[in-house]
Parts: structure tokens; C-alpha cells; sequence
């Protein structure tokens, strides 16, 4: 297939950045997204031009790290899915493509369609773990049962992979399902039980200083997010958010 | 040098206990005078980082992504072993221990075999109070699973995301030790050279990827967590990132290599399609706990499936030839994985692959599907379910265990695997050599420690499935923790490492010209070209089978390519900017050397064991001959100047605890 891609080329942070127009010929609908990037980068570089830096590692969707913001939506059209697993096989020959960094104030821009995402890391540093040493002087892992059900919840809410395309794609910015994750995870364990007040309120302060905007319950960013991560989770943070400063006011 | 692996005297089941009890200690006052660097976030980096923080050490880590959160131990599947017994089947640490070393072929070493087995149960217990969600049973207690090579189930996992949850565990760990300072985290840089003082390793120099400016950075001591090299294939089920250069560069200033020939081909991964590949996915060994895999018995039906004539769900089961199942009775499907490979390979060569390419074999879950629902159908108590009841049933069980990997296997392929068997190929998957540690892991340089997959330690010439992730963690939880205490006992009284020696200049100017020469060429020819030339003569002579006359060749076409590359490539931009192209070339032109190295390895072992397949030494029967008279040993390579003209040192491996069989699955 033939497409023309219409690009977002900015050369650093300082730069105001603007979309650029490219054609690139003989795309198999089975190649990833990624994989037709690297086709224009081939051409890009042949040419003596600058190619469109861009994230990327795993190619699997797991590592988190890509990021493409496609005709409009986070990872592009379909459900479920990060922009390395999206196929050519989801777009028309012909078809004009748009294709922009992740938009938020918390994440600036770094090059072309590159973000700098460590706000992310310092939600976590933040509360996102359980203190424990990692000596291993532990109890043994059977001692202490966990119904299966938290333990699948806590599972899936653990599998959020940090790649932000639900800050990307909130009108607000907001970070809520991201931080709702790691707190609803930490919360149906009991292991997360000690720290349960102190977590939510460090993480979700943090959320805040870094500016990222206020939910207002649209949910896009369930809808969005490639993990399937639930809206649940921001009920049980707000949840957990209320009774954590009611006591710690008292 | 003569080689030290500094393996304790005594009893094999008391060495680590009696070498820990005998390490020297640093006392905490002390360990604030001291600076660690480790470099990489995976299993192994952020374990490690997070321990030394911990017991009070000055740490700073780097990776080249932009969090450590996304090490490419994410992206591991399908779970992690351990000898808890929990299944009561009869596991132990003497079991664990046997299977890793039968498994690796008899090429490693028992010591460290030993004390990996020992440290695995306490691996989870520590995972679990960090609050890693493993899978549990309606009792809430932990679930376990099988992996190839093994007749118990002592694989612990996190659907197909077990990589996930224990990397997000130590991130989580680390990030503790960040917030409270003791870690100082360099994400977006990369490490471009050890810098050595007096002998010991006391510094690296690094890019930080974002401004390009070359930094120099001082410690005590530094620990490489910067995993394997399959991607010296270009096509491997590795990210795209994954690179030698960081192991490499050690090798260059001294730090022996250790059987680089030593690769692992994965059995189960989704094909290649087209040209235009950037990597290959893995399908989780997992799979293989219920999956079947196949060919058609007769040539007629292989050509009409791959016309489409027929579907593979008409074929019988009397004209399916379950070729696992019947050259490996007792193993069946669950061979270990360089077996399992092989095996799909021959019948390939025979002409009996099942897609276009003829590099394909099925993986077919419909047997599983109907047993399952079977059992569901009377747990939940439906009297006579139809058949399509049954099979709901039984995808829905399928789909608890495996929802995601056949999810994945849909999106890139567009084939419903519930309904139809999978597609799968062998591919480079893990690298068992890298550099030689001693029972520390410390390198042959003084202070230049290696863990996880960028050493050589644990699994001899094959990998057992779900071993990585627990080498990885005990590396850096419970062995690297102690045994550096050794080396920096003496350190107390150095006080902080100046990088404003002559030794530090050298090597910042060394990379400098490098990077430098890179931009300022005058070539036309992308980086990825010249990768995807390499990985095709790697794949074709230092692959699945090798042998003298292939090896050969591939030594003097690398010499070539990598005369071609540096008059040749392109590197657009500067060096002081975000510059993907520079990295690239950076990494290439590493494993450019390194795969030169590896086909010497390749082409010294004149046997076959584990991984590496020389075609001149096999059984009648197509199995591996292994040579314990003249190769029971690890080679360990010196830099010398010309990667292929290394100097070969051996480590004779002793067996005082297992004998020497030739491995067997039948
Ligand atoms: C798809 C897949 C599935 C797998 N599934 C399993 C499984 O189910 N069970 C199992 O046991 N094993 C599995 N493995 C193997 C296992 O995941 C790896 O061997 C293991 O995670 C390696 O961990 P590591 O910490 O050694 O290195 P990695 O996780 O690869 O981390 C390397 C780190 O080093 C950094 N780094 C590298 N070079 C540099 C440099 N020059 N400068 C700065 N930083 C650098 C990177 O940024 C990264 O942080 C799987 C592997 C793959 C590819
Ligand atoms: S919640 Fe979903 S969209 Fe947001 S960071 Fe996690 S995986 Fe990405
Ligand atoms: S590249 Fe890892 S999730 Fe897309």
C-alpha cells in the first residue's frame, strides 16, 4: 500500500515544532506500525535527511515505551493495543495518516515524537512499593494465603505497562488511572497493608506537583489504555484517598 | 592470567553458607565511603542496585531507556523457577540442581549450579512480600507450572507477564532506594567503556542520550547487569535496544569472554513474514504445557496446506505426525528447548514446514481445549455437554492460562489460535555465554563484576525455561550483594574515586573520536543494513547447526563487513542530540566484533552440547555428541586485537557430585 504520513518534527524542547509531510510506498498490511516508521527512517536516512526519532524497545507491548499519538487517538486505532502491536492491516491504501508526540504538560517533548515521561517514575518513588528489605529474611511465600480474587485483581491492575496514553489521551492530563493502578494493586494485598494511608496520599500529592491535570470521570482513558486497566481502580483510589485523609486529620 | 573461579572447598551443599559465614564485611559506616555503579535495570541490575543501596552503599544505576521499569527482563514470560515443592512432586534443591546442570549439557559449573538452586525458594518468598502478583489457586495459594526439561512443576508465573511483575517488583525496590537518595538513577544514558586504574576497574564513561554529552563517572567497583547479545542476529525475540556494547567493552579492557558461542534458538516463535522484520516474538515455552506440536506426515497434505487447499483442522490424527511425542516419549513436548528446535528444523529441511516459507511447524491446543472442558464440564456439573459445549468450556480454561499470548499471537498474525493450531519457528532467543565471573562474579578485572544474563554462569550450553529470571534475581538479591564485600573490604580507606585522571581523559577521548567518526563520515548506507547483513551470515553459519567450513567463511565475510561498514555508513545528525541512528551504529559496530568471536568459539569446540550443534559430531540418530574427554571445560577468550585471534584460556570443569551421561529425553 501507499500512504503519506503527516508527522510531527519538533528538534528539541526549544523547538515551537510543526508537521511535516511524507509518502512512503510498498507497505505490506502485515508489517507493525513501527516497522513502516522504520521503512520512512530507511528512505529518510538514504536521502541525507534527519529521521523521526521515536520510542520504541520491546515491540511487543510490554516494555511501555512507544508512544505514537495516530489519527487522534493514543496508540491508534483499535482496542487493546500498544503502537508496536497495531498492524498496517488497520489502515486503507491511500489513507493519509496523522501522527503526533503524547500532548501533556507533564511530559514535554524531547525530540520529534520522543516525551520524557519521568514524572512517571516519580509517582512511584513516591509510595508505589512495599518496604521491605530485599534480604530475604521473609516469611515463607505460602504463610500467608491470598483469595484468589484480590490476588487477580491486584494481578490485573499490576499490569499496567507506564506507557501514559492515559495522560495522553485525558483532556485534563490527568494521571489517575496510571496512579490508580499501582495504588489498587498494593491495596488488595496484604502485603501493601502496612503503608495503605501513607501510599495513597505521597502518591497521589505527587501526582499533582507534577502537574498533571484533575479527573473529571470522562474515561477515555479506560477506553484508550492498552492494558484494559479498570476505571475501577480510580474509584478504589478516591476510596482509599478519602479514608486516608480523614485519619489522618484525626 | 590462569584462571580463578574461587569455588569454596567443602561439600557442595555447604560451600555457599561456609563462603558467606567466611566473606570479610564491610561495617555500615564504611559502606557510606563506597560507590557502586551498576549498569542495567533488568532482573539482575535493579535487584542488585536496590540490595547494595540498601545495606547502605552509594549506588548509581543507568540504563539506556527512558525509566528502568522497562529493562527487557519486562518482557519475560512464562515464569520463574524454584524449588519450593509446593506441589509436593518430589522437588528439591539436589533435583533443581541436577536438572539445570543435565539441562546445560554438563558444561557448567556445579558450585554455582548448586548455590542458584539454594537461593531459589528464598527468590519467592521475597517477591511475594514485595507484593509481586503471582498466580494462586482458589485456596489462594501459589500455582505452579511445567517448563521443558523437567518432570516436576516448579515454574512460578504472572499469566504470560511473570517478566513483568518480578521486574516492576525490583523496580519498586529500587524506586524506595531512590527516593531516599541512596540510589541515583541515570535513565536515557549509556555506558561506552569500563575505565580502568591501577589495574581495577574504577569508572565507566557514558552518553546521556537526550543532551549527547560524555559524562565520566567514578566508583569502587562496577556491576554489569547489561544482558544478553542475541540481537548479534538482528532477527532475535530480543528489544530492539538490547545490545553487547556494555560487555563488549569490558572484554576489550581485559575482562575474558565466556562461551560466546553458546546461544539459545527458542522453538516456539511466531515466523518471520516479510523483509521489512524488525524482530521476532516469542510464543512462551509455556505454550508447551498444553500445546502439541506437528507436521503433516505426507508431503501431498503439507503442499495443500500451504496452498490453502486444505486447513490443518482436516487433517486426522492418523496424518499428523507428532514428531516431539514420537522421538521423545517420555519428554514428549516438553524436550528441552535446543532439542525441541532442532527437531523443528529437521523436519523443516525434510521439506515438511508448513507455510509459505517452509519454516513453520503447528502448535495445536485442540486436544488441551477438549480435555479441559471435559473436567470444567463436571466441575461445574453439565450432564452430557455437546461438543461445542465441551470446546467453550475448554477455551475458556485456555484462555485463563494463556489469554494474553494467544492474544498476541492474533494481533500480529491475524489467525485465531483457539480455533486454529498456532504457527511457530525456532529463533535466537538467550545468550548463555558472556563474560567469565568467578564464584563472586567478579570479571578477570578487579572490580568489574557481571551479573544476570551478561555473564557466562549458570547454564553450561543450554538454558533451562524460567532459569533466566531466577538466575537474574538470585545475582542480584542474594549472591552479588555478599560476595562484593569481599573486594571492597579493602576499598575503605581509597576515598571517592577522582575522575580527573589521566585514565578517565583517555577513555572519554577514546569514545569521543569514536562517536566523531561516526557523524563526520562520508557513507550513504544505513545502519541497519549492515546489522541485518551480519545477523543473516550469523544465523546462516553460527545458528541452528554449524560447522568447520561455515564457520570459517563467517569469520572472513565479518572481517569484510566490518571493513565495509565503517567506509560505508551513515550517521546523520549531530552528536549532541537524541540521536537513535549514532546509537545504533555505537551497538553494531560491537557486535560486528563479537560475532566474529563467537564463530571462533564455535569453530574451536569440536563437539556438540547444548546450543551449539557442530554437524560433524552427532549421533546417529541426529542427537548431539558431546566430547567430555577433551571439552569439559569453559573457554574463556582474551582480548588480543583482532576479535577471532583471542587468546583461549580454559576453566576445566570438575564433577565431583553428578556423573557425565549423555543427556536423554527419550
Ligand atoms: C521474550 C522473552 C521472554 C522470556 N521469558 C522468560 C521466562 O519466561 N523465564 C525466564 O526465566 N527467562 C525468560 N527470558 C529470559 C530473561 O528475560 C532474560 O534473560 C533476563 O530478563 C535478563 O535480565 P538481565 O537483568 O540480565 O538483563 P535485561 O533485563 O536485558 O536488562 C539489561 C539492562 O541493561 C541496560 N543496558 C544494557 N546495555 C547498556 C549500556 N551500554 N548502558 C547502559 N545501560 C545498558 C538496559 O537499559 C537494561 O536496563 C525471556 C526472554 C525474552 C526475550
Ligand atoms: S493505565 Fe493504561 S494507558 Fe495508563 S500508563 Fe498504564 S497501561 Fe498505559
Ligand atoms: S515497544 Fe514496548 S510496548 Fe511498544
Amino acid at each position: 500500500m501507499n500512504l503519506t504520513l503527516k508527522i510531527w518534527r519538533q528538534s528539541g524542547p526549544n523547538d515551537k515544532g510543526r508537521m511535516e509531510t511524507y509518502q512512503v510506498s510498498d507497505i505490506s498490511p502485515d508489517m507493525s506500525f513501527l516497522e513502516m516508521i522504520d521503512v520512512l527512517n530507511d528512505q529518510l536516512v538514504r536521502e541525507g535527511k534527519d529521521p523521526v526519532a521515536f520510542d520504541h524497545d520491546c515491540r511487543e507491548g510490554i516494555c511501555g515505551m512507544c508512544s505514537m499519538y495516530i489519527n487522534g487517538e493514543a496508540h491508534g486505532p483499535g482496542r487493546g493495543v500498544t503502537t508496536c502491536q497495531l498492524h498496517m492491516r488497520s489502515f486503507k491504501d491511500g489513507e493519509t495518516i496523522y501522527i503526533e508526540p503524547w500532548r501533556a504538560a507533564a511530559f514535554p517533548v524531547i525530540k520529534d515524537l520522543v516525551t520524557d515521561r519521568s514524572a512517571f517514575d516519580r509517582i512511584i518513588q513516591a509510595g508505589g512499593y512495599v518496604s521491605v528489605n530485599t534480604s530475604g529474611n521473609t516469611q515463607d511465600a505460602n504463610a500467608l494465603p491470598i483469595p484468589k480474587e484480590n490476588a487477580d485483581k491486584a494481578f490485573d491492575a499490576a499490569t499496567c505497562i507506564g506507557c501514559g496514553a492515559c495522560v495522553a489521551t485525558c483532556k485534563n492530563s490527568s494521571a489517575m488511572l496510571f496512579t490508580s493502578a499501582k495504588v489498587s494493586q498494593l491495596a488488595l494485598l496484604p502485603q501493601g497493608e502496612a503503608e495503605r494511608e501513607r501510599r495513597v496520599l505521597r502518591m497521589v500529592n505527587q501526582m499533582d506537583l507534577e502537574g498533571f491535570g484533575n479527573c473529571t470521570n470522562t474515561g477515555a482513558c479506560e477506553v484508550e489504555c492498552p492494558k484494559g486497566i479498570s476505571l475501577e481502580n480510580i474509584a478504589r483510589m478516591n476510596r482509599e484517598f478519602l479514608k486516608a485523609s480523614i485519619s489522618s486529620e484525626s | 592470567m590462569a584462571l580463578q573461579s574461587n569455588i569454596p572447598e567443602g561439600p557442595l551443599a555447604e560451600k555457599w553458607e561456609k563462603h558467606k559465614n567466611n566473606i570479610r564485611l564491610v561495617n555500615p559506616a564504611n559502606k557510606r565511603l563506597i560507590d557502586i555503579i551498576v549498569v542495567g535495570t533488568g532482573l539482575a541490575g535493579a535487584s542488585a542496585a536496590a540490595s547494595f543501596a540498601e545495606m547502605g552503599y552509594n549506588v548509581k544505576a543507568f540504563c539506556f531507556q527512558d525509566s528502568p521499569r522497562r529493562a527487557h527482563s519486562i518482557a519475560a514470560q512464562g515464569g520463574i523457577n524454584a524449588a519450593k515443592n509446593y506441589q509436593n512432586d518430589g522437588d528439591s534443591v539436589y533435583r533443581l540442581f541436577y536438572d539445570t546442570i543435565k539441562g546445560g549439557d554438563y558444561r557448567s559449573r556445579e558450585a554455582n549450579v548448586y548455590r542458584l538452586a539454594e537461593v531459589s525458594a528464598n527468590i519467592i518468598d521475597q517477591c511475594v512480600a514485595q507484593g509481586v502478583p503471582f498466580a494462586r489457586d482458589y485456596g489462594g495459594l501459589l500455582d505452579n507450572r511445567s517448563f521443558g526439561g523437567v518432570l516436576v512443576s516448579r515454574t512460578f508465573y504472572a499469566k504470560g507477564q511473570t517478566g513483568q511483575q518480578l521486574l516492576l517488583g525490583a523496580y519498586s525496590a529500587l524506586s524506595r532506594q531512590i527516593s531516599k537518595g541512596k540510589v541515583q538513577m541515570y535513565n536515557r544514558h549509556e555506558m561506552l567503556d569500563v575505565v580502568i586504574v591501577d589495574g581495577k576497574c574504577r569508572g565507566i564513561i557514558a552518553r546521556n542520550l537526550v543532551t549527547g554529552e560524555v559524562e565520566r563517572h567514578g566508583a569502587h567497583a562496577v556491576v554489569l547487569g547489561s544482558g544478553g547479545y542475541g540481537n548479534v542476529f538482528f532477527l532475535s525475540t530480543n528489544a530492539m535496544g538490547s545490545n553487547v556494547s556494555a560487555a563488549w567493552k569490558a572484554h576489550r579492557k581485559g575482562a575474558y569472554f565466556a562461551n560466546p558461542c553458546y546461544t539459545q534458538i527458542h522453538p516456539t516463535c511466531i515466523p518471520v513474514s516479510g523483509d521489512y522484520q524488525s524482530k521476532l516474538t516469542l510464543m512462551s515455552e509455556s505454550l508447551r504445557n498444553d500445546g502439541r506440536i506437528w507436521v503433516p506426515k505426507k508431503k501431498e497434505d503439507v503442499e495443500a496446506i500451504r496452498n490453502g487447499s486444505k486447513r490443518p483442522v482436516d487433517l486426522s490424527e492418523d496424518e499428523r505426525d507428532y514428531y516431539l511425542e514420537r522421538r521423545y516419549p517420555s519428554f514428549g513436548n516438553l524436550v528441552p528447548r535446543d532439542v525441541a528446535s532442532r527437531a523443528a528444523k529437521e523436519r523443516c529441511d525434510e521439506g515438511f514446514g508448513v507455510n509459505k516459507t517452509g519454516e513453520a511447524v503447528f502448535l495445536d491446543f485442540s486436544s488441551a481445549i477438549m480435555r479441559y472442558g471435559k473436567t470444567e464440564a463436571n466441575i461445574q456439573g453439565v450432564k452430557n455437554p455437546s461438543e461445542d459445549q465441551v470446546r467453550q468450556l475448554g477455551e475458556d480454561v485456555v484462555r485463563a492460562k494463556y489469554g494474553n499470548l494467544f492474544q498476541m499471537y492474533e494481533k500480529i498474525t491475524d489467525d485465531n489460535p483457539y480455533k486454529t493450531p498456532m504457527k511457530i519457528y525456532p529463533a535466537v532467543h538467550y545468550t548463555m555465554g558472556g563474560l567469565w565471573v568467578d564464584y563472586n562474579l567478579m570479571t578477570s578485572v578487579p572490580g568489574l563484576y557481571a551479573a544476570g544474563e551478561a555473564n557466562f554462569s549458570d547454564h553450561g550450553a543450554n538454558r533451562l525455561g524460567a532459569s533466566a529470571l531466577m538466575q537474574g534475581l538470585a545475582d542480584g538479591y542474594f549472591v552479588i550483594p555478599y560476595t562484593i564485600g569481599e573486594y571492597l573490604a579493602d576499598d575503605i580507606r581509597t576515598g571517592a574515586i577522582s575522575t580527573d585522571t589521566p585514565e578517565f581523559a583517555q577513555a572519554e577521548k577514546e569514545v569521543k573520536d569514536k562517536i566523531n567518526a561516526f557523524i563526520n563520515n562520508n557513507g550513504d548506507t544505513p545502519v541497519d543494513d549492515f546489522h541485518r547483513k551480519l545477523g543473516r551470515i550469523m544465523w546462516d553459519n553460527c545458528g541452528m547447526a554449524r560447522n568447520e567450513q561455515g564457520l570459517k567463511n563467517a569469520i572472513s565475510e565479518i572481517q569484510k563487513l566490518r571493513e565495509e561498514f565503517y567506509q560505508k555508513v551513515r550517521v546523520p545528525g549531530s552528536a549532541e542530540e537524541l540521536n537513535p541512528e549514532l546509537e545504533k551504529a555505537l551497538r553494531v559496530a560491537d557486535f560486528l566484533e563479537l560475532g566474529e568471536l563467537m564463530c571462533r568459539d564455535a569453530l574451536e569446540r569440536n563437539e556438540s552440547c547444548g546450543g551449539h550443534f557442530r554437524e560433524e559430531y552427532q549421533t546417529e540418530e541426529g542427537e548431539a555428541r558431546r566430547d567430555d574427554e577433551n571439552y569439559t571445560y569453559v573457554a574463556a577468550w582474551e582480548f588480543t586485537g583482532t576479535p577471532s585471534e583471542a587468546q583461549l584460556h580454559k576453566e576445566d570443569l570438575v564433577f565431583e557430585n553428578v556423573e557425565l551421561k549423555q543427556r536423554s529425553y527419550k
